[in-house]
């Protein structure tokens, strides 16, 4: 499997890999959003308890996973790159904080939105929404360090470091609703039992999830791209792809 | 379908600007990163291509006060 892998080290492979993955991901998330998001909205059956206002669910929750599962990608390929010390893995973190950092934001607006209604408050200093307003915080931090240092070989190794130790803060995000005492609920699908979701209810969830994370994908390669370009922009392949158009 | 009318899907049970606005926000401020990533994109190849024709321009400068 490293054989296979060892050749997309190299920024021109990786390149390639972005571009061709590029339109698959894109397509393929864009047509799963508006199936899961039609879905969610106007066909999943009413909540028992929560009335209509449930349909939130079907951003929060994809936007919550994966603000969590963008930063587990990152803290791999933090451990990656400074193991093996290879470039593309540092660059990969300063191209997926971003996307991480939109969804962690998603998370806590539609989150207090859905809070207001059903807790009767907009926010609560509780363990989960603090723990996931941290991650948030960490996420901003990543790219403040890498744009402080002007050399960027420093610069990536030391948000890898800082990318690395901020991974304590998943396993703390993912319990905070089983630790401490929470107006936040606890896991529904993200555990090993069976999901306590109705499959009516689950399905559109399912498939917003997915696009979310084929989102994720799409963007990171654009980023990934444009890392690329930006670091490798005095080299001559680079100059024949921009002016070859692509 | 679960609703009745279109008034019925905007009104959301009573909960229509909660659920409204969070769809909103959440695709506004993807498209929001999608447009800012592409732009970006743009951007760097437009500088390459800016220098490369300003490399070009220097070479053939230099080539001229040889002559």
């Amino acid at each position: 499997m490293f054989k296979w892998l060892h050749p997309y080290a190299k920024a021109e492979k990786a390149y390639q890999l972005c571009s061709t993955l590029r339109p698959w991901f894109g397509w393929s998330s864009l047509s799963l959003l508006l199936v899961g998001t039609i879905w969610g909205l106007l066909f999943a059956p009413t909540d028992y308890q929560q009335g209509e206002s449930f349909r939130i669910i079907y951003v929060h929750v994809p936007a919550a996973i994966m603000s969590m599962g963008v930063y587990a990608a990152m803290a791999i390929a933090a451990f990656i790159a400074l193991v093996w010390q290879l470039k593309m893995s540092q660059w990969y973190i300063v191209a997926a904080a971003p996307i991480g950092i939109a969804f962690t934001i998603i998370a806590l607006v539609t989150g207090a939105t859905w809070g207001k209604p059903m807790w009767g408050t907009w926010w609560v200093w509780d363990a989960r929404l603090t723990s996931e307003l941290v991650l948030l915080f960490i996420y901003i931090g990543i790219l403040s360090l890498y744009s402080a240092f002007d050399d960027k070989a420093v610069a990536g190794k030391a948000t890898a470091i800082l990318t690395l130790v901020g991974a304590v803060n998943l396993p703390i995000i993912h319990y905070s609703v089983e630790w401490w005492n929470t107006l936040h609920q606890g896991a529904t699908i993200t555990k090993f039992e069976k999901p306590s979701i109705d499959a009516s209810m689950g399905w559109p969830l399912f498939i917003n999830l997915f696009g979310f994370a084929l989102l994720f994908a799409y963007l990171a390669c654009v980023r990934m791209r444009n890392e690329i370009l930006l670091h490798e922009q005095h080299r001559p392949w680079v100059k024949q792809q921009v002016q070859a158009g692509g | 379908m679960h609703f009745n009318s279109f008034a019925e899907v905007l009104h959301m049970g009573g909960y229509g600007p909660y659920v409204w606005f969070c769809f909103i926000f959440t695709f506004a401020l993807l498209i929001g990163l999608y447009v800012q990533s592409v732009r970006k994109t743009r951007q760097i190849h437009q500088d390459i291509r800016e220098s490369a024709t300003r490399e070009q321009r220097i070479k053939q400068a230099k080539e001229a006060d040889l002559l």
